[in-house]
């Protein structure tokens, strides 16, 4: 990989040699697993793994799961249950897969807090950051149509709201609707090209992972101190550095029992308690559930659809300024949408020259804020839109917003960062250093 | 046949009352089930005990259509053997053959039929389907310390029959049920503010159990209390039949990675040693 | 090197070995479950016997279905039975009687068939050569049965006469009581 300089592989015998002149898939696979690592990398640099492995999870119990699975309105409700009472483990591997997109998602938002606070999308890692936030559009969209799958209550009245979002466009919106569905309703159309989507997806996400990687492969890793790594020499990239194998490998490989550990716990003794009740009823097209709640990876994103209804004066604003073509509901859809996007686009919002927030008093605070705005955010999506929850909603989607496109910028200009270390090696030493003299181990 | 009898008790429904939203506000009574906790496991003589309630009266209105007789006879269930799976089957379910175009005995290969004639709703999945536990607030807490509450909501709308407040009209639909939130409820029983002044709502499902209407063969108490932790109890089996299979998988799993764990943590902490070391030297 | 350090190097070589041992364990434990989700449900396994009730006439021939496939229940008139009886064994071209109900059993008319004077015949209907379904009975050159896939020729006891067929059609595992036929197949658990 260019950038930082390391060891190449080198074909010995015959037989490496002959593969090497013809396919060099040994390099690549070397070159991949020995790539220069900064040191310094935290416990919050083990996402990507965790993700990795989730995507693998989902391939392979999903795989599975479509051996016994029938996409059809009659029969998927009871071909779920004949996963669950009859197949071999069938059980276990529903639960598996079910669980596994909330560990999925519990990884990407750590993964991508991790980057918005070390400043990982900054250049040269925009790309890295973009590809990575495809990826997880279409998490959502692969996991939104797998919930529709089941064809429990849940999955059809869902379906019929995250496709009615579609129908807010002004103008096109109802032929696109329909042309989502298949139909004038959520029917078997509908979950038929659901479920060829649902497989597809996860592929073209593998293959997104895939440049993902390459592209941070090519950059190098960011680490903590947002300081890049030495490239004058490979003597030099020594010190900041350690290959990935075995050093983080087995790191990550720790951190991944652990989190199996936890998600084990929760298939075994509670499965359904991230899952909806209301998904145990078959889907019922003439009866609505009394709260319908999206799963809660999609909650602080759905409050934001909620928060502008046509009482918030913004939404009035562009409503009289479109002549009611941007009407509440849609204002909502580019709201959402939009919230999204904002993220997508922060590499160019964020002024400083600082990247890791480590060096960034002010910017701490904000970015606490902003993760207790998520979360926030999150519960509030999944109270009903009445009382007060409507206007914390509004605050929270306000803040959102102000954080990337006011608060961002403006930092950069106004923020006097506190000093960097010079190399990752001086902060790795620094860290281990410190950490020698205020545990003061006897046994040293 | 136990379900003509049955149909004697158990009145027809006039009220269909739409949706049947999950759980509500009412207070659900905690009951301590032997499947709960870690190493909890089904209660066989009770899940036996909550079929019999279920076959005598349960099953006139509400079918099980997705639970397959045999597996009254595998293991973590009621822990028939199979000739008696056969028996019970032949002598007490009837299922209708689309081969044959007629009624027919049950064999063990069927599942419980799906009772379409009452506007009852299948109760295969009905101990998932309905939660118990909400909040406080949206947190979660309750349902990830107490469990969803399922079980818990049927037992307690099975008994929370009450008679009827006396604002409510004569011969208004249904029967008052303290648990029983989205039912209908008649305007003389709210104030002024359209507050309700009682609990609950008016259900259409009649009272289905009663003390001593199921005599039990072990013996047991068969008072309105005991039969409806029987039943709910069975209804919980019906939902989840893999319940113990599940939880020994979990455990299994959670013994080794931790065993997994411990060792990685050793080797990743014996691998970085020299590095942190090196470290410390420099400071 | 000094001793102390080779005998810390045993004990890391040991740790590493053990964490590459589990590791390992743990992959194995977890494709299994992969795997085995193929072999038959419960459901499939459940119907694994069927029973029927099945009283016939002299040449009266029912096929069942079972296990997905096609099985042959046939009551043999009196000269059909002569025929089959009148077969040396070491005419044939398979001498194994293939029933599942005795194994290793010579292919003679009464190892193959059941019920009052050997009349009733039971067999697979399906070619022991690739697996069509054979046609008859009075077809073929033994007035038995014919599979017209590839030119099997099978007698009235269902044994394989001429053709690229290998084997006799095959009689699975059965109980004929008091009219009540029951076909059983045993799953291997």
């Amino acid at each position: 990989m260019a950038g930082i300089p390391h060891d190449h592989y080198e074909p010995k015998t015959g037989a490496e040699k002959w593969l090497h002149t013809r396919l060099p898939i040994v390099g690549l696979i070397y070159d991949t697993l020995m790539i220069p690592t900064p040191k310094n990398l935290n416990w919050m640099w083990i996402w990507g793994i965790v993700l990795a492995f989730c995507l693998a999870l989902q391939i392979a119990t999903g795989i599975v799961l479509v051996m016994h699975y029938t996409p059809h309105v009659d029969m998927a409700f009871a071909s779920v249950e004949h996963i669950m009472r009859n197949v071999n483990g069938g059980h276990m591997i529903r639960y598996m897969h079910g669980n596994g997109a909330s560990l999925f998602f519990i990884a990407v938002y750590l993964h991508i807090f991790r980057g918005l606070y070390y400043g990982s999308y900054k250049s040269p890692r925009e790309v890295t950051w973009i590809i990575g936030m495809i990826i997880y559009l279409l998490m959502m969209g692969t996991a939104f149509m797998g919930y529709v799958l089941p064809w429990g209550q849940m999955s059809f009245w869902g379906a019929t709201v995250i496709t009615g979002l579609f129908g807010a466009i002004p103008f096109i919106g109802e032929p696109i609707q329909t042309w989502l569905l298949g139909g004038p309703a959520v029917g078997n159309p509908t979950l038929n090209r659901f479920f060829s989507l649902h497989y597809l997806l996860p592929f073209v996400i593998a293959g997104l992972v895939i440049v993902h990687i390459w592209a941070f492969h090519h950059t190098g890793n960011n680490n903590p101190t947002g300081v890049e790594v030495r490239r004058t020499s490979k003597a030099e990239a020594e010190k900041d550095t350690l290959p990935f194998w075995p050093y983080f490998v087995i790191k990550d490989l720790y951190a991944l029992a652990i989190v199996l550990l936890v998600f084990f716990a929760i298939v075994g003794f509670m499965p359904n308690y991230l899952g909806h009740p209301d998904n145990y009823i078959e889907a019922n097209p003439l009866a609505t559930p009394a709260h319908i709640v999206p799963e809660w990876y999609f909650l602080p994103f759905y409050a934001i659809l909620r928060a502008f209804d046509s009482e918030v004066w913004l939404v009035q604003l562009v409503s009289f300024l479109t002549a009611g073509i941007v009407d509440a509901k849609f204002f909502g859809v580019v709201a959402m949408f939009g919230a999204i996007a904002v993220m997508a686009v922060v590499p160019w919002l964020d002024t400083s020259n600082v990247r890791s927030g480590r060096y960034r008093p002010m910017f701490k605070l904000w970015f606490l804020i902003l993760c207790i705005d998520f979360m926030v955010l999150m519960w509030v999506g999944a109270m009903p839109a009445e009382g007060i929850y409507p206007y914390i909603a509004l605050i929270g989607a306000t803040y959102w917003f102000a954080y990337f496109l006011v608060i961002l910028p403006l930092l950069g200009l106004i923020e006097k960062p506190m000093p960097q270390p010079d190399t990752i090696e001086d902060d790795f030493n620094d860290h281990y250093g410190k950490a020698e003299k205020s545990a003061a181990s006897p046994a040293e | 046949m136990f379900k003509k009898l049955s149909l004697a008790s158990v009145t027809a429904f006039g009220l269909a009352t739409g949706a049947f939203a999950a759980g509500g506000t009412a207070h659900v009574h905690d009951v301590d089930f032997s499947y709960e906790g870690l190493f909890g496991a089904y209660d066989q003589m009770q899940l036996q005990r909550g079929l019999k309630v279920y076959t005598e009266v349960c099953a006139a209105c509400h079918g099980l259509k997705f639970v397959p007789i045999r597996s009254l006879g595998e293991p973590g269930g009621p822990g028939f053997s199979p000739d008696e799976v056969r028996a019970f089957a032949a002598q007490y379910v009837t299922v209708y053959d689309a081969a044959l175009e007629e009624d027919r005995a049950a064999k063990p290969t069927d599942n419980f039929p799906a009772v379409t004639g009452a506007e009852a709703p299948d109760l295969s999945l009905m101990a998932k389907a309905r939660a118990g536990y909400h909040g406080p607030y949206g947190s979660g807490i309750n349902q990830f310390i107490k469990g969803m509450g399922g079980p818990e909501y049927i037992y307690t709308l099975l008994v929370s029959y009450k008679d009827a407040p006396s604002c409510a009209p004569e011969g208004f639909d249904g029967y008052y049920n303290e648990a029983f939130t989205s039912g209908g409820y008649p305007d003389e029983c709210k104030d002024e503010d359209g507050n309700h002044k009682y609990p609950g709502s008016w259900i259409g499902m009649a009272p289905p159990l009663s003390d001593g209407l199921v005599e039990f063969d072990d013996g047991h108490s068969s008072d309105l209390h005991h039969a409806a932790e029987d039943v709910t109890a069975f209804l919980m089996w019906t939902a989840e039949p893999k319940m113990m299979a599940r939880k020994q998988a979990g455990l299994t799993a959670v013994i080794f990675l931790s065993l997994l764990a411990t060792l990685l943590y050793l080797t990743n902490k014996s691998l970085w040693a020299p590095i942190k070391k090196a470290a410390k030297k420099t400071d | 090197m000094s001793h102390a350090d080779d005998h810390e190097g045993t004990r890391r070589d040991f740790l590493y070995y053990a964490t590459a041992g589990a590791g390992a364990v743990t992959a194995g434990a977890a494709v299994w479950p992969l795997v085995n989700q193929m072999n038959p449900s419960a459901d499939v396994r459940a119907l694994s016997t069927l029973t029927e009730a099945v009283e016939l006439e002299q040449g009266q021939q029912i096929r069942l279905f079972w296990q997905g496939k096609p099985v042959f229940v046939r009551r043999r008139n009196a000269r059909e039975v002569e025929l089959s009886v009148d077969v040396e064994n070491s005419e044939l071209l398979d001498q194994n009687a293939r029933n599942m109900n005795m194994p290793e059993a010579d292919a003679t008319n009464e190892n193959r068939s059941f019920g009052e004077n050997d009349e009733y015949v039971l067999f697979m209907g399906v070619c022991t050569h690739l697996g069509c379904v054979p046609v008859g009975a009075g077809q073929g050159d033994y007035g038995g049965w014919f599979c017209p896939c590839h030119g099997s020729h099978y007698d009235l006891a269902g044994r394989i006469r001429k053709g690229p067929a290998p084997e006799n059609l095959h009689i699975p595992e059965f109980t004929y009581e008091n009219g009540l036929l029951t076909l059983i197949r045993q799953y291997k658990a």
